[in-house]
């Protein structure tokens, strides 16, 4: 048996996780309170923190990235950052397009 | 423990005894094994990324494009359902984590019952997808030849909404927009409710190799993998969420 390899992974433990769903629990609450709001353009604002907020928690507890290598915390970096890229990218191309045209 | 230089090859039969069954040779320990795969299911979670990703900003652009459209299309949707599924897919995603736990820590049983549980919340969001679905079959808001303008040309014909909205008609050339917003409705959260049919029969194997013991003697990596998996399914819900059932309610 390999006692010693196993436990030099870090092993996230249920008090953790117990943490983490209520705050996510917490967050859909708010976030479908906030969007019976009349907020205007911060409706999708804060629909929008809340969503990410919550994906972050996710993302660093339940996926174990807060205790990873540097490589992988590296590389999601890299992927998250390509994406906003593309959405940026793409938004600023298709709002800016008509600009002058009218 | 043997190097990883070319000479060791001597030296790595003795080591035979020393590693676990599960450690393959050109890993020199089980946890630079583990380190590799938890970083190639990254590797593969960022190519979803990418792949959801395109479907994302598609409804971004439409939605800066025919915006009327996307808010009353967005309007048919139950934000009681759609609040739901996001509570039943969190808390599957906390019983898959404590379903981590369990295998490295070694509880079978606990395992087995965490994987279940998971199984059975899966069932539920699909179940209550299929609800939804069925709503938007009955209402002719499926894309297609069948597709009807009739809620959008005529909001009042269709009382549920309108008491709740008080939606304006569309005009005819707006309101044909609507199926755009249906089409990638149906796109986002079929490919998302596919991620998850297939998370369900992994389950289903998992739950079946589990109860055999096969995660609880030290090697987790198949477990720890199909979380990433399965909570990386749960974001793509959260978002998906957000942009479809709760951005567009007050315009």
């Amino acid at each position: 048996m390999s006692e010693h390899s196993e436990h030099a992974h870090h092993i996230v433990g249920p008090k953790v996780y117990v943490i983490i769903l209520f705050a996510l629990l917490i967050g859909t609450g708010l976030t479908v309170w906030a969007s019976f709001l009349e907020l205007g353009l911060w409706n999708p604002v804060i629909a929008l923190a809340i969503a990410t907020t919550k994906a972050v928690l996710v993302v660093l507890f339940f996926m174990h990235v807060w205790y990873s290598t540097k490589l992988t915390k590296l590389s999601i970096f890299a992927g998250i950052f390509m994406f906003l890229v593309l959405i940026s990218m793409t938004l600023t191309d298709y709002i800016s397009r008509a600009w002058g045209s009218w | 423990m043997p190097d990883n230089s070319v000479n060791s090859a001597i030296s790595a039969n003795s080591a035979h005894e020393e590693h676990p069954s599960y450690l393959r040779h050109h890993f020199n320990s089980a946890e630079q094994q583990a380190d590799a795969a938890g970083f190639a299911m990254w590797l593969f979670l960022l190519t979803e990324v990418m792949f959801f990703g395109g479907l994302f900003t598609a409804y971004l652009v439409y939605r800066n494009w025919y915006y009327p459209a996307f808010v009353s299309g967005s309007h048919q949707l139950n934000v009681v359902w759609g609040a739901t599924n996001t509570v039943v897919l969190i808390f599957s995603s906390f019983t898959m984590a404590m379903g981590v736990w369990c295998a490295q820590t070694r509880r079978r049983r606990g395992l087995v019952l965490s994987l279940a549980l998971t199984f059975f919340l899966g069932l539920v969001f699909l179940g209550i997808k299929t609800i939804e679905y069925r709503e938007k079959i009955e209402k002719h808001h499926v894309p297609g030849f069948h597709y009807s303008l009739q809620s959008f040309l005529d909001p009042q014909s269709d009382p549920e909404v309108y008491a709740e909205y008080h939606d304006k008609p569309l005009a005819p050339d707006m309101a044909r927009h609507t199926e755009l917003y249906f089409s990638l409705y149906f796109l986002m959260t079929g490919m998302h409710a596919l991620h998850m049919i297939i998370g369900i029969a992994i389950l289903g194997f998992m739950i079946l190799r589990a109860r055999a013991g096969a995660y609880t003697a030290g090697h987790v990596t198949f477990v720890e993998n199909f979380g990433l998996y399965w909570h990386f399914v749960d974001i793509i819900w959260i978002y998906l969420f957000a942009l479809l059932y709760l951005i567009s309610r007050h315009q």
